[in-house]
């Protein structure tokens, strides 16, 4: 898989209540969660993450298990987030969901160009070409299936 | 087989990848209804196995608007028309549930939250997964795991003084910082593991995602075996085989002191006597952390006979904890030194209904998180003890707990 978009940056250790915020969880309209996204972080993030690749610090997406967090970034249009480390639940779930996960420890300027090939294993940023941590086999496969959703719809 | 109880429970040694038989799976009112949405969109026509899924209400109970009780209404009846054990609200936290008497020893558990690890207490292999991966459960019975290298957290000696094991998880998370066990299962061990009662060893499993870790885990011993008797339950304890650990920590439980997580980090701790004086506009205790009948009851001993002095949320893990709560006297205690009571469940830690936190309110919390807005838009948490919130509840700030 390969996907290219602008770099926004943001810290470590961003928790799930700061992606999505547990007073809208209560809903399956997921545009309320596309509206709302890093609210609590950044407001003016929500308007910036069409085309975006999100690139964060250590420890992306730790805290609560809620999946809203990966569908909301999923939906508001970013192309992939880049970060030295993930929680683990939401690595599941972005795969999951079909939201690319790069491991990858890259300097983040805002703006800068920034492509990937998660198959050959790099990403771009700026001109500067790094390795990245591959995917285990079966997460590549839910990937390439753009979900486990769609995964189980062709293998169940 | 050799290794450590991840490795032995799975099956595999650390780093392999395996598919794996969930024997307990469960999901509350929050992401039962992502993954009932999911579950139908996989095309699944059936439940693989409706005899070890759980649907538990929990975290927003009674429903706080008709957009809530839509989406359980909904979730209810497909449980109930499934066949899936059901617990209403009123029942309690999810993970305090499956911990009575339903997880056992060496059991592959998978729940749809991430404090899922509490009943690792049991020596099981506990875990928190999305939505997604759970509807996949609910349509195979199965999901895949890497098997994860563990941390040895040894030990030693016993509490003194007012230190209880919500110090000890929160200095081991200190300790090890919020990613510092990330992809990892922690392991208590040690001789100072024999006289913690199971209500510190959840307590202390509760805590083990906010350092990252996929499991928190104690080997099943004559304590296990006991308290799952009680809940008619007869199980065998798990002997420590030779293994190898990642890493190990040490901790002599005489040389905790209670300390407090600052807002926003649970991993940034202080002891309680630097913070002394801070004023609180509301103490809250419960949780999956420490909403335990142990937990009421030593909040009961230390505010007996006195009154709080500002707003007291107190919330039951669950009915049995309520129930016995009831028949000590705890609650009466506890009432009538003037706290509110919750309905059992998670009640305002997660921010969504009763006890929001107002603009600039600060709230002495008995839970295991403290992030921005948590609890309501520019409220700060500190985490603390129960000893350490009955003692402030009493004082209307921070207050250093006594000997009890």
């Amino acid at each position: 898989m390969q996907g290219k978009g602008r770099a926004v940056c943001v810290g470590a250790d961003i928790d799930t209540d700061l992606v999505i915020a547990g007073r809208y969880l209560r809903t399956k309209d997921h545009s309320i969660w596309v509206a709302h996204v890093f609210e609590d972080l950044d407001l003016s993030l929500a308007g910036r993450m069409n085309g975006a690749v999100i690139v964060a610090g250590k420890n992306f997406g730790c805290g609560s298990s809620r999946e809203q967090a990966a569908i909301a970034i999923r939906e508001a249009g970013v192309v992939a987030v880049v970060a030295p480390s993930f929680a683990r639940i939401f690595f599941r779930n972005a795969i999951n969901v079909g939201l690319p996960l790069i491991e990858c420890d890259i300097t983040c300027r805002d703006g800068t160009a920034i492509s990937f090939d998660l198959a050959e294993g790099w990403v771009e940023a700026g001109g500067m070409k790094s390795a990245t941590r591959p995917l285990s086999p079966k997460m590549q496969e839910i990937l390439a299936a753009g979900g486990l959703v769609n995964y189980w719809r062709s293998h169940g | 087989m050799m290794g450590t109880l991840s490795e032995r429970i799975l099956g595999a040694s650390a780093g392999e990848y395996v598919d794996r038989a969930v024997d307990r799976a469960y999901v509350h009112d929050g992401t039962g209804v992502l993954t009932l949405e999911a579950w139908k969109s996989m095309g699944a026509k059936r439940i693989q196995d409706a005899t070890h899924l759980h649907v538990l209400f929990d975290h927003i109970v009674p429903a706080n608007n008709s957009t809530t009780a839509t989406l359980q209404h909904e979730l209810r009846e497909f449980a109930c028309s499934s066949f899936l054990h059901f617990s209403d609200i009123g029942g309690g936290i999810c993970h305090q549930i499956m911990s009575e008497g339903v997880v056992l020893p060496g059991e592959v558990v998978a729940g749809a939250d991430s404090h899922a690890c509490t009943p690792g207490a049991f020596g099981a292999f506990a875990t928190g997964v999305g939505a997604t991966d759970m509807a996949a459960i609910w349509m195979t019975g199965e999901t895949w795991f890497r098997v994860p290298e563990s941390i040895g957290i040894h030990l030693s000696g016993a509490f003194t003084g007012a230190a209880e094991a919500k110090d000890l998880a929160l200095t081991y998370v200190s300790r090890l910082g919020m990613d510092g066990a990330t992809y990892r299962a922690l392991e208590f061990i040690g001789e100072g593991t024999a006289a913690l009662p199971m209500d510190d060893r959840l307590t202390l499993c509760n805590l083990a995602v906010e350092t990252g870790a996929k499991a928190g885990m104690f080997y099943a011993d004559d304590f296990t075996v006991q308290y799952l008797a009680q809940a008619g339950q007869t199980v065998q304890p798990q002997k420590p085989e030779p293994c190898r650990y990642i890493q190990s920590l040490d901790f002599d439980l005489q040389d905790i002191v209670p300390v407090i997580a600052v807002p926003p980090r649970v991993d940034r701790i202080k002891p309680v006597y630097d913070l002394a004086g801070l004023p609180l506009d509301q103490v809250f205790v419960g949780t999956c952390t420490n909403g335990r009948y142990a937990d009421l009851a030593r909040f009961a001993r230390i505010v007996k006979g006195r009154k709080v002095a500002i707003r007291t949320i107190v919330v039951p893990a669950s009915r049995a904890v309520l129930q016995e709560a009831i028949r000590t006297g705890v609650l009466a205690d506890i009432v009538e030194a003037g706290c509110s009571i919750g309905t059992p469940g998670c009640g305002p830690c997660l921010g969504a209904h009763m006890g929001v936190l107002g603009e600039g309110e600060v709230c002495l919390s008995t839970a295991n998180r403290n992030f921005k807005n948590r609890m309501g838009v520019g409220g700060e948490i500190y985490l603390s003890s129960v000893a350490t919130a009955a003692a402030s509840a009493l004082e209307g700030e921070i207050s250093v707990p006594g000997v009890s």
